[in-house]
This record gives C-alpha cells, structure tokens and sequence, in this order.
C-alpha cells in the first residue's frame, strides 16, 4: 500500500494556537480545573494531553493530572489491526472516581477508540464525568460519539487519511492529510 | 501497525498458518521479536524474546490491581486445559487468566478422564481439538508430550508442565518477580535447594537466568542432584553442585526452594527429618545469603519441611507475588498467541489511524 501526501493542513504553529484555544475552552466550560484530569490515548494522545495541561497551567495556574491510556485490551478490532499486538502499559496515577475526566486523542474517525477507551476507564472506577479533546475531527463515525472540544472539521473521504505528526512522537510537528492509492 | 492490509485474502490465511510451524514474518514495531507459535519451553526463547513477553505482561500485572478485573479482549474464545497429570494451581491460575481476558475454558483432568480408559494422548487431544478451542494448555507426566502435540494440531499450544523437562510460565514468572523486586534478570548469583532431577521449575529457571549470565549453586541430597546437572544450562552457563546448603547460600542474591516431594522420598531412602536438619531453609541460615536475597518457592509449600514458616513469610518471600505473576504471565501468552486472528476481517479497509501509525 502506498499514500501520496495531498496536503498540508496545519503547521507546528497552528498546531501550538490550537491546543491553546482547546484549553482555553475545557478551562471555560469546566468553570476552573479542581476537579479535572486529562488522560491522553496512546500514543498521539499522550503528547497531546500534556501539551494541554500546560497551557491550562498557563491560565489557571493550577496543575492538572494528566494520566496515560493504552486501549489495546479493549479494541473491538484486535483481529484487524496487526499479528502481533504490543501492548504498552496505562499510567493513571490519580483515582478516576467523580473526577471530570477529558479523554484526549488527536484523531477523531470511526469512535471506536473512543468507546475503547471509556471502556477501560469504567474499569477503573466512577468518573463524574468523561468529555472528549480532539485536534481533528475528520467524520464518519460508527458509534454514537461526538467531540466535546474539537481543534478542526476536516471532510474526509474513506481513502484519505489524517496523519498527525508529533514532535514527542516523529520528530516533526504538523497534520498531514494523504490519500491511499492501492 | 497494518502493514499486511493489501494482502490478498488468501496470502493473509496462508501466512497465518505458516506462522504456526515458521514464524510471522513482520511485526510492527521494531522492537517486537517475531510472533511466538507455542509456547513449550524457555530454552529455545532468545533473551530478547523473553524480555518482551515479560514487558507484555507488565499491563496484567497493573489489572490485578483494577476494581474490575474482566476484559473482554479473548471474548467468543475458547482455551482447552489438558491436566494429565494432577494440578490445582497451575490449572486455576490458568483458567482464572483466561476469564479475565473474557475467554471460556474446557477442562480436561486426569482423574476424570477417558485416558483411564485406556485412549492415546493423541486421540485425546483430537477429541478435545475437535470441539474447536483456540489454544490448548496442557500438563503431562511425560518430557516432551507438549512438543508432540504441536507437532499434530494446528492451534498454539502452552506446556504447563512436562515431566521433568520444562515448566515455562513458572520460569517466566519467577524472572518477572525477581525483576520487579531487583530491577534486572542480570547477573544474580542463584541457590536452588532440594529435588533438582526431579523438577522442571528448576529447568526452566535455569534456562530462562541462565541466558541473563546469572549462576547457579544447586544444593540437595546427593541423589537428587546428580553431576549432569551442570550441564543443562544454556552454554557457557556457570553451574555448581555442593552438599551443605550453608556454602550453597554464602553469598545468593536469589534463593529457589523446591518442594520435597514426598510422594519420591522413598526413592534412596531418606528420613524426613534427615532432610529438615540438613537442607530446610531456615531464618538462621537465611542470614548467610546477601542481606536482600530474595526467597522464592513454586508451591505448594510444605512448611516446616523445606522452609521454616519464619521464611515464608518473612520479608524476602515473594511466594504470593509468584501467584499473582503467575496470573499476569498467563494472561500475556494467553493474549499474545490468540488475541489476534480472523483471516477475513483482516481484508477490511485499514482505519486511518492504524495507517498513520504504520507509516512511521
């Protein structure tokens, strides 16, 4: 299979000015950080959520506990994804019981990672409350789950793909969209 | 992490089962060994290999820990437990693994078995094969009846136990605790105490450290650590035999005791209390190991016996984190060799994510 890069849709600094309006906004509509918490989704979502909880540092001052998800145990499509999983492990160092958990990813798409996701955090404890971060939403969605805080819409046709590249994770920072072509 | 998504239907059926007798060809990240077909022993795993499926099962440990210990991962699996030889600990550890990863369980146990009734070990294992598991775990009383078995059915098999040969989550989980507790698997200096020819924890612990450079003191009744004992180690692997258990604990940084086995005391006879005053492991003689030796024992324990209660239970005991590693292990190798499959579904269009993650 091979991508050929269609376009570039946003840049390092865009990226930067995004994540800060996106904690602007969980800062806003939370009224304060007390009883808040962020929990990236490997991997993407890692980076993503500690870039937002210091930028929400920035505005309230206060730290925000950030954990870490792996959703690998709870896919609904093990058997699609790879032969041979690698599982890493979740650090969540806090309890999630009444916390206002914000689950962060950088892609939204179909929703299954996201119902993976809240999956795993109910067996963790009793979250008061789980909203959702996104730098891109890019549509089609499978299950019934929308964004609370979303960075950009981006329409999408099934072969084009939304590559989010991370300095934490790639060694260089902007949204790619690409297409497949078989 | 999708890099066969363009595969054909059938190069994606036929490579999986090739994979059963080879090995998968990719894997998705650089850093993980090739996919594991059975697991039958710790002597052909690399170093490697056995760090990764240890790091694999760092996430169960963390979900023995979780108010609700049950996924769904294995669900609409089904895992065959093959007892025949008698087993309470491995089998529920084992089956406990498998319901928390949301898999069923059919057991097969010796004292209820058709194998009384005289069927082959291979006619049985067809029998149960037919009823379609997904993996089979089983425990034999004969050296190498796990191999045979992979040899002739098309599902990964896990040895729980082989005669004399090799019993490999117990080595696996013997390394994760002693690496949980001292932070390597490198370079320990290992007593093992008691029936040595007999056990086949013994070989797969000294498979498994010996690969990590540790050394070996094997200290017992002469009879039961004979002098081919120093060579079942991988090669090059240091391993002594002494008579008095103070010389074999001078200077241990990790302490295995085995089980007496009662049942084989009659064997060159030896009066039990003979063993006690010789090579029970006691507080007093503790002392001559490293002051943070650590105590492990694969159970069941027969205290007073070869351990003085004062040491089971003492601080440098790790017997009950054994059990609870037990469970991690098996849950790993339960994941890693069923946690993936269906041919079919592996044609669908790769989701976005799975593709920008393979790109890189």
């Amino acid at each position: 299979m091979r991508v050929i890069e269609k376009s570039q849709l946003m840049s390092a600094t865009e990226i930067d000015r995004t994540l800060q309006r996106l904690a602007h906004e969980i800062v806003e509509k939370s009224g304060g950080t007390t009883n808040l918490a962020l929990i990236g989704i490997r991997r993407r979502g890692v980076p993503l959520a500690e870039r937002v909880a210091r930028a929400m540092r920035g505005i309230d001052g206060v730290e925000v506990p950030v954990g870490t998800l792996d959703i690998t145990l709870y896919r609904d499509d093990l058997s699609k994804v790879a032969p041979q999983p690698v599982l890493q492990s979740s650090d969540i160092p806090f309890s999630v019981d009444d916390k206002d958990l914000i689950l962060v990813d950088d892609v939204l798409y179909t929703g299954r990672t996201v119902r993976a996701a809240m999956n795993g955090l109910f067996d963790l404890g009793r979250p008061r409350t789980i909203r959702l971060c996104v730098l891109i939403d890019r549509g089609h969605r499978e299950l019934p789950i929308e964004a609370s805080f979303t960075g950009r819409t981006v329409q999408t046709s099934d072969t084009e793909i939304i590559e989010v590249r991370l300095e934490e994770v790639d060694e260089e920072e902007r949204v790619m969209l690409v297409e497949r072509v078989d | 992490m999708k890099k066969n998504a363009s595969c054909s239907s059938n190069a994606w059926t036929d490579s999986r089962r090739r994979s059963r007798t080879a090995l998968a060809p990719q894997s998705f990240e650089d850093a993980v060994p090739q996919r594991l077909p059975h697991i039958l022993g710790i002597e052909p795993l690399s170093a490697e290999q056995i760090l990764f499926l240890l790091d694999q099962s760092k996430p169960f440990q963390e979900i023995q820990s979780h108010p609700l210990k049950k996924l769904a991962t294995l669900r609409g699996k089904t895992v065959a437990l093959a007892f025949f030889e008698p087993s309470t600990r491995t089998r529920i550890s084992f089956s406990t693994a498998a319901a928390r990863l949301g898999a069923d369980t059919m057991n097969l146990q010796a004292e209820a078995s058709s194998l009384r009734k005289g069927e082959s070990l291979l006619d049985t294992v067809r029998t149960l094969d037919a009823m379609k598991p997904d993996c089979l775990v089983m425990r034999h009383s004969s050296a190498g009846a796990p191999e045979f078995v992979a040899g002739r059915l098309d599902i990964p098999i896990i040895n729980a136990g082989d005669g004399a040969h090799e019993h490999p989550t117990q080595g696996l989980l013997d390394a994760l605790t002693i690496r949980d507790r001292r932070g390597t698997l490198e370079g320990w200096n290992v007593a093992i105490l008691g029936d040595i020819l007999h056990s086949r924890v013994a070989r797969s612990d000294i498979h498994l450290l010996g690969k990590f450079g540790c050394r070996f003191t094997l200290c017992g009744p002469a009879m039961w650590v004979p002098r081919e004992l120093e060579s079942i180690g991988p090669p090059g692997c240091a391993i002594r035999r002494v008579a008095r258990i103070e010389e074999a604990l001078d200077g241990a940084d990790i302490v295995i005791v085995l089980r007496v086995q009662q049942e084989r005391m009659h064997e060159p006879a030896l009066p039990l209390d003979d063993y006690i005053l010789l090579y029970q492991l006691t507080p007093q003689r503790l002392r001559l190991a490293r002051p943070d030796a650590l105590v492990l024992h694969p159970g069941p324990m027969n205290r007073g016996v070869e351990i003085d209660p004062a040491v089971a239970d003492g601080p440098q005991s790790c017997v009950l984190e054994q059990v609870t590693n037990g469970l991690a292990v098996r849950m790993a190798l339960l994941f890693l060799l069923i946690g993936t499959g269906g041919g079919e579904a592996a044609q669908e269009i790769p989701r976005a994510k799975d593709v920008a993650d393979a790109a890189h």
